[in-house]
């Protein structure tokens, strides 16, 4: 797959566009059970994302996606930002210039296992990991940009009913159950906008 | 913030409120005077609540001595932002900074008086987390 300037550049658009227009939503999901500051500091990551075009987007995407990891672990704040950082950061480490599908697969590997590092975690402890894991199983399983999506979604669902063992809301211990992990949700969101842009790309 | 040329271990104390972060450098001054480098660092970068990895490196950068640097945070973010600060050191300095798993507050005043007698980087360490123990 190769990714024009132009694409790079609406990849980068529609990512930030999904957390700057989920901000609400994500921050009530946190007030819920958490600190309450996720929407705002993806919303922060991104807006200052954006602000590093056109300039972002004149870069190969490895080095594209470096520098947006390295942008959000510098603004977002909380623990989010290490986190989803670490995530694109590992990505445009792990990617060639213009990837194919199972480069995809290996990469996205990667970038989870530096994000399970990172948070020194695994699925099943309420996380974005819960979203980042089902996801990237079904791109290796072959699934297409709708069906990434569509697991993605249901599995940041899946998170309502979780007990949180690690991040903010794992001090809350059963009353963490029956709300949405707050970082799955935004993981999910990001996940959709980067599928959907990617499979215009492959398709015009 | 205040440095000190002591060749002590430093300490950073990382907190999401500012005036924790500060009111426990308060005390650790009180107890152990200028005899360890000490920096502080509080808040997300708009002043809010939160913790962020500029201010943790500009903090190591203010308490850095060549027998290392001690970190002791509050709550996850904290704990996560300072790891990875400490990733993005420089390869000479990496292996000599570490983040403690003990209480903010009280940790900070014990690995400051650890190193204020001149004890090694995994002394101090051990001494504030000790205090779980």
């Amino acid at each position: 797959m190769t990714l024009d300037r132009a694409a790079r550049e609406r990849l980068v658009r529609a990512l930030a566009e999904a957390m700057i227009e989920h901000a609400d939503e994500l921050t009530s999901l946190d007030q819920a059970i958490g600190d309450g500051d996720h929407g705002l500091n993806m919303k922060r990551g991104f807006e200052a994302v954006l602000a590093t075009l056109p300039g972002l987007a004149d870069k190969a995407l490895p080095e594209m996606l470096k520098a947006i990891g390295m942008t959000l672990v510098m603004k977002v704040g909380g623990a989010s930002g290490p986190l989803v950082g670490t995530f694109f950061m590992e990505l445009g480490k792990s990617l060639p210039e213009q990837p194919v599908r199972t480069e995809f697969i290996a990469a996205t590997d990667k970038a989870i296992n530096a994000v399970k590092a990172r948070g020194r975690s695994e699925a099943g402890q309420k996380t974005l990991l819960d979203v980042l894991v089902p996801a990237q199983s079904v791109l290796a399983a072959g699934g297409d940009a709708k069906a990434i999506a569509v697991e993605a979604a249901r599995a940041a669902d899946r998170t309502t009913p979780m007990l949180a063992i690690r991040g903010r809301a794992s001090f809350l211990g059963e009353r963490s159950i029956g709300h949405m992990d707050p970082g799955s949700r935004s993981a999910s969101l990001l996940i959709a906008a980067a599928v959907a842009t990617l499979e215009r790309e492959a398709n015009s | 913030m205040s440095s000190s040329n002591s060749g002590n271990v430093g300490i950073v104390i990382v907190s999401h409120s500012h005036k924790i972060a500060e009111g426990a450098a308060d005390m650790v001054r009180q107890m152990v005077g200028d005899a360890v480098p000490l920096a502080w660092t509080g808040g997300d970068i708009d002043g809010g609540l939160g913790t962020n990895v500029a201010g943790i490196l500009e903090a190591i950068e203010t308490a850095w001595s060549p027998a290392g640097v001690a970190i002791l945070v509050d709550l996850g973010g904290a704990e996560t932002n300072s790891e990875m600060a400490v990733e993005m050191l420089a390869e000479d300095r990496r292996g000599r900074v570490v983040v403690c798993n003990a209480p903010v507050v009280e940790g900070a005043v014990i690995a400051a008086t650890e190193s204020s007698g001149g004890s090694p980087l995994a002394a101090v360490k051990r001494s504030a987390e000790e205090f779980y123990a």
